[in-house]
């Protein structure tokens, strides 16, 4: 055999398989939007469920997430940033940066199943915060802190050093250099990593099973102490345990939908985003 | 300062929250409900474990001999059965004259296995409580059967759940690394601009779906296919969770390897061009070698996340706690089954301890994969 009909024959699979790949993803989003397009509606997003899941809205989730989102961010968000800008303004290349960089990937490799006990564990048992969207959202906030500190760190590596000397030999402090120089340059890419750890906090399912989820409420949360339904337990739930599974396959469609839609809509912002700040800053 | 070192303290927490909850398992009695296991005091054998107890129940063990005693056939006896040998005048309407009475019983017959709760000890105790082997590791990695809730005592051998998760993800990997690979290399060496612009954010986009909702379309879509192309009774298998697991490992897997063979250094390939090798012989014998470290991170990486996945895996592979035989059988990895246990299982009980020494080997082998994965890039940055 020539050795270009082996490139030929060696480049076909790989396209075959790249299209097997994207093939995939069509394959789902066919399945999730096809079969749970009808099922959008506006009473759909803003009702309280009704017979036991099977008709109504779901409301009370898409709700439940919001709070749990913006809780997890609360805590990620600046811990996060101020971590990620010390690890890379502060540190020089020592052990314990090192050693820091090593934990940060380790808490980004430990399983969500593992947050989800461990936040059992020290929020709801421990501290006595009981099921709730505080002992929820510490957990997913933790969760989500290695991908905010990376993220930032990425952001200030891209940031050229020239830029900080420029900014020292007007005169400035550390902390005026990095306030007024680094921090507003890095601010689009760091906002859109914000927006994509965001997106994989509100599908996470596993670290609120036993910290915050609830099965049905009939109404909705009034202090940081409640539980609450969220979307991807919701699905979970309607999907798998329960009497009617059957009865409330359009919902869990519907309920996917949503989800999936969520995450389309953040990565489009973000990616959006970055174009349009990065342009803003450029002209600056 | 403070917030750098957030990241560490929080892995630190994490640890010691749950290796506190899960060691505590191997301080603690496989008999549940403060039970306590009597024999005659005539009787040889004091020591049993919470194989041998359930072997009792389940009547596969029947004769004192095979524990080391005397040839006779055992007699049980469970609070259960106190109808069988008592009126209930005689145990008084508060069970207070129950502690002589069981004292009795087992007292007369020489042959009797008594379970019971330890308040009903006798203050004039004369019969021999057995000693229960407690919870150890050997046992609890080792042990083949799962039963947390058996009555009186718990089994809790965790290797039908180990085995389970690695061949789940196993073979995960094994349809995910040609593949992503294949895509990898595609997008990185073959693949124009334009198509790259399309395969990319459908990658990112890949990674963004939820798994409860690659779970859900595993139930829905590859579970019915399994069941019909197999035509087994059941279609929730461990090889439609690996094909899930393997869809969901695919971004994780394009992106570290196509990073690694990015890397290449344009001079090495130019030179095995100007050789005249083409294309194809320059990625397999210049490319792929060189990023050979990236590239077993990257399925280090996926056999990682595969590891790990919960809710995916819950949804489609069956759940059955046994020894997994083949890949057409329902199976049940360990975060599937902390998940569906873990609500079931009251705090502080042995189930619950035992929910988190499955945590704590998850964390343990997750932790393991990330150093090592972190030991490659290492080595991969002193070697350039």
């Amino acid at each position: 055999m020539s050795k270009n009909l082996k490139e030929k024959i060696a480049f076909w699979i790989f396209r075959i398989l790249s299209l097997g790949v994207l093939l995939i993803l069509f394959w789902i989003l066919e399945f999730i939007f096809v079969r749970g397009w009808h099922m959008l509606s506006w009473d759909f997003l803003t009702k309280m469920p009704e017979d036991g899941m099977t008709k109504g809205g779901i409301y009370p989730a898409i709700i439940g997430t919001l709070y749990l989102v913006a809780g997890s961010m609360i805590v990620a968000f600046p811990l996060g940033v101020m971590a990620g800008i010390y690890i890379h303004e502060y540190t020089l290349d020592s052990f314990f940066k090192r050693f820091i960089k090593l934990m940060t990937n380790n808490l980004a490799g430990i399983p969500s199943i593992v947050f989800g006990l461990f936040g059992m564990a020290l929020f709801v048992n421990t501290m006595k915060f009981g099921d709730s969207i505080i002992a929820g959202s510490l957990t997913l906030g933790l969760l989500a802190l290695p991908v905010v500190i990376r993220v930032t760190e990425e952001a200030l590596i891209a940031i050229d050093d020239s830029f900080r000397h420029g900014s020292y030999a007007l005169g400035a402090t550390k902390l005026q250099t990095v306030r007024k120089v680094i921090l507003p340059m890095a601010m689009p890419n760091i906002i859109t990593g914000l927006i994509l750890s965001i997106g994989r906090v509100s599908g996470e399912t596993a670290p609120i099973l036993f910290t915050v989820a609830a099965y049905f409420l009939p109404k909705l949360p009034t202090s940081l102490f409640d539980q609450v339904m969220a979307l991807p337990y919701h699905l979970y739930v309607i999907s798998t345990s329960g009497t009617k599974v059957a009865e409330s396959r359009d919902m869990a469609y519907g309920t996917a939908l949503v989800l999936v839609l969520f995450v389309l809509i953040l990565n489009l912002l973000a990616n959006a985003l970055r174009k349009y700040l990065g342009n803003k800053v450029k002209m600056n | 300062m403070i917030s750098s070192g957030i990241s560490s303290l929080a892995v630190l927490l994490i640890v010691i929250f749950l290796f506190r909850e899960g060691f505590s398992l191997f301080s603690t009695s496989p008999l549940e409900n403060k039970n306590i296991i009597v024999v005659n005091k005539t009787n040889p054998v004091s020591k049993l474990n919470a194989g041998q107890i359930k072997a009792i129940f389940d009547q596969e063990i029947t004769n004192w001999k095979d524990l080391g005693g005397n040839n006779d056939s055992i007699i049980l006896f469970t609070i259960n059965d106190i109808s069988n040998y008592f009126s209930d005048e005689e145990v008084g309407a508060e069970f207070e004259f129950l502690p002589d009475k069981l004292n009795a019983l087992v007292d007369s017959n020489p042959t009797m296995l008594a379970v019971y709760q330890d308040k009903y000890l006798a203050k004039k105790f004369s019969g021999k409580i057995v000693n229960v082997a407690k919870n150890n590791i050997p046992d609890f990695i080792m042990g083949k059967q799962w039963f947390p809730t058996a009555e009186p005592a718990v089994q809790l051998g965790v290797a039908p759940l180990i085995l389970g998760t690695l061949l789940v993800s196993f073979f995960a990997i094994l349809f995910a690394l040609p593949v992503g690979l294949a895509t990898a290399i595609y997008m990185a060496e073959v693949a124009d601009e334009r198509l790259r612009k399309i395969l990319k954010p459908v990658i990112e986009l890949l990674a963004g779906i939820p798994s409860v909702v690659y779970g859900f379309f595993g139930l829905i879509v590859i579970v019915p296919m399994i069941h019909d192309v197999f035509n087994l009774p059941v279609g929730e298998t461990a090889l439609a969770g690996s094909i899930v697991l393997g869809i969901m490992a695919l971004p994780t897997i394009i992106t570290v390897s196509e990073d690694a063979i990015r890397n290449t250094p344009r001079s090495m390939k130019e030179a095995s061009l100007a050789l005249g090798a083409n294309k194809w012989q320059t990625i397999y014998r210049v490319v792929i070698p060189y990023s050979m470290s990236g590239i077993s991170a990257a399925a280090i990486l996926g056999i990682g996340r595969a590891l790990g996945e919960t809710m995916a895996v819950l949804m489609v592979t069956g759940n059955a706690a046994v020894m997994p035989k083949s890949l057409l059988q329902p199976v049940r990895t360990i975060p599937a089954t902390i998940a569906a246990e873990l609500g079931e299982a009251p705090a502080g009980g042995v189930h619950y301890q035992a929910l988190f020494a499955l945590g704590c080997i998850l964390f343990l082998i997750t932790m393991a994969i990330n150093i090592w994965v972190q030991a490659i890039s290492t080595r991969r940055k002193m070697n350039k």
